[in-house]
């Protein structure tokens, strides 16, 4: 690892101000990804910029039909909640198969969408929910928020402070896992969201999308058979040595007709 | 440039000048001479390195130290009482638990989280917990026998 400084941020404004006057200071949250990108020398960072002292970015709240889950929340948090489980089994779940336990003990909802790693889960929870990220200086939709493999809306002195999930009617979410470290090499989110039904895939493509043709199916008939004869193009999805394009083609409409049996 | 870390280690209070790039794993091997955690990768998967951070497993190989600052680390080596061992690690012991040994300290102090929150866990709960600890000699079967007598014992 290359050497860096290290600061702890007192509050979110003094966290934006040290990345924002450095491009190369960069902030830490639960550090499963980072840390090990700092180990394998992938990065060399001026500073970095600890967030674990922010104790108001970590809570879950409920408000109405909504659930507000702040950045630096870890994902055991959300996997353990009451809240969660109560409004949005689905986001519980998903949290829950996220990684191993120490994993889930450090890693935080604002990392993990931050980072937007193709074969995260949280990307499709957020698009198949149609959730709202806020940030120390904004609201963008989830739709809007995640560009393409490890990018993400965000700019260079942003900061994720919570997530904002509006109740589903129902929704369930199935990955097929990588056997060693539970990253999906597919997973779909499906719902009855607020405005509608979505079909979110993550782990296939360079970045979660969303598949029309089977919001349409789903909107008409609410039931796996639905998706069952609906594929997705293999072009222009991940291929590696875990599994070819095609192979993740299939799995979009295998996990998919899952999905939907598991939401009932 | 080093930083002055002070934290309680096994109900010790410790310090060390430590680089903001040292890792907790580091610190307790290297400057605290407490070999008991290992390291068995660099990819934050095997789990050879776990402790307890203020009660919460965790790999100390994916921390740097000066995050631990002010914390109540425990280890493998704060985990027996003098020469009696815990009763988790005796059912390894009895259980034929480990072959080499390697990935032990971090099964254990993964275990004891588990039963911290889930004294009576089923096999299956046992096997999922483990999906951060790697192990490349027993196959697992006596580990997770092992977590079961352990936590039937820590029940009684
Ligand atoms: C063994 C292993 C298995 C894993 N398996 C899975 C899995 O199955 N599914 C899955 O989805 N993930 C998995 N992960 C990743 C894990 O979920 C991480 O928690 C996540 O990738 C990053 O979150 P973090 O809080 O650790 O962020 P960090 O590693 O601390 O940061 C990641 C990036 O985000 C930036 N950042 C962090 N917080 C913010 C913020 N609030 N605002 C703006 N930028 C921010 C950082 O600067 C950094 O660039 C795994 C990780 C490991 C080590
Ligand atoms: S050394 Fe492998 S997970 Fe820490
Ligand atoms: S006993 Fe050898 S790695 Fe587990």
């Amino acid at each position: 690892m290359y050497n860096f400084e290290y600061k702890k941020a007192g509050s979110v404004a003094e966290a934006a101000s040290i990345i924002g006057a450095d491009a190369d200071a960069k902030l830490v949250a639960g550090g499963m990804t980072y840390i090990p990108t700092l180990k394998q020398r992938l990065a060399a960072p001026t500073t970095v910029v600890d967030m674990n002292g922010l104790g108001d970015l970590a809570g879950i709240s409920v408000a109405g039909d909504t659930v507000t889950i702040g950045a630096m929340t870890r994902h055991a948090a959300v996997a353990c909640s009451a809240d969660v489980a109560a409004a949005i089994p689905a986001l519980a779940d998903l949290a829950g198969h996220i990684g191993d336990p120490q994993v889930r003990n450090r890693g935080t909802i604002g990392g993990s969408i931050a980072n937007n790693d193709p074969a995260a889960d949280y990307p499709a929870g957020l698009v198949g929910l149609g959730a709202t990220v806020k940030t120390n200086r904004r609201e963008v939709g989830a739709d809007d928020f995640f560009i393409d493999m490890f990018e993400t809306a965000l700019e260079q002195d942003e900061i994720v402070t919570s997530v904002s999930f509006p109740k589903p009617v129902k929704a369930a979410y199935m990955k097929f896992p990588n056997p060693a470290s539970r990253y999906a090499i597919t997973g779909v989110f499906v719902a009855q969201a607020h405005d509608g039904v979505r079909v979110a895939v993550t782990g296939a493509g360079p970045c979660v999308f969303r598949v029309a043709a089977m919001e349409a199916a789903l909107s008409s008939n609410w039931s796996a058979d639905a998706v069952a004869d609906i594929s997705v193009s293999a072009d222009g999805l991940n291929e590696d040595i875990h599994a070819s394009a095609e192979y993740r083609a299939h799995l979009i409409t295998v996990m998919a007709k899952r999905a939907v049996a598991k939401a009932g | 440039m080093t930083l002055t870390v002070s934290m309680t280690v096994n109900g010790e209070s410790v310090s060390a000048d430590v680089e903001p790039r040292t890792l907790l794993v580091q610190m307790l091997r290297e400057h605290l001479g407490l070999t008991g955690t290992h390291v068995g990768c660099d990819t934050s998967q095997c789990g050879t390195c776990v402790v307890h951070v203020n009660g919460e497993s965790l790999k100390s190989c994916t921390m740097l130290a000066v995050q631990a600052e002010g914390a109540d680390v425990t280890t493998i080596e704060g985990v027996a009482d003098g020469e009696t061992l815990h009763p988790m690690q005796q059912a390894f012991h009895e259980n034929h638990g480990l072959q080499c040994g390697f990935c032990t300290p971090g099964m254990i102090m993964s275990s004891l989280d588990l039963v911290k929150n889930n004294p009576d866990p089923s096999e299956r709960e046992i096997r999922e917990w483990l999906e951060g600890n790697l192990c490349r000699c027993t196959g697992y079967h006596n580990i997770v026998k092992s977590i079961d007598a352990g936590a039937k014992a820590m029940r009684s």
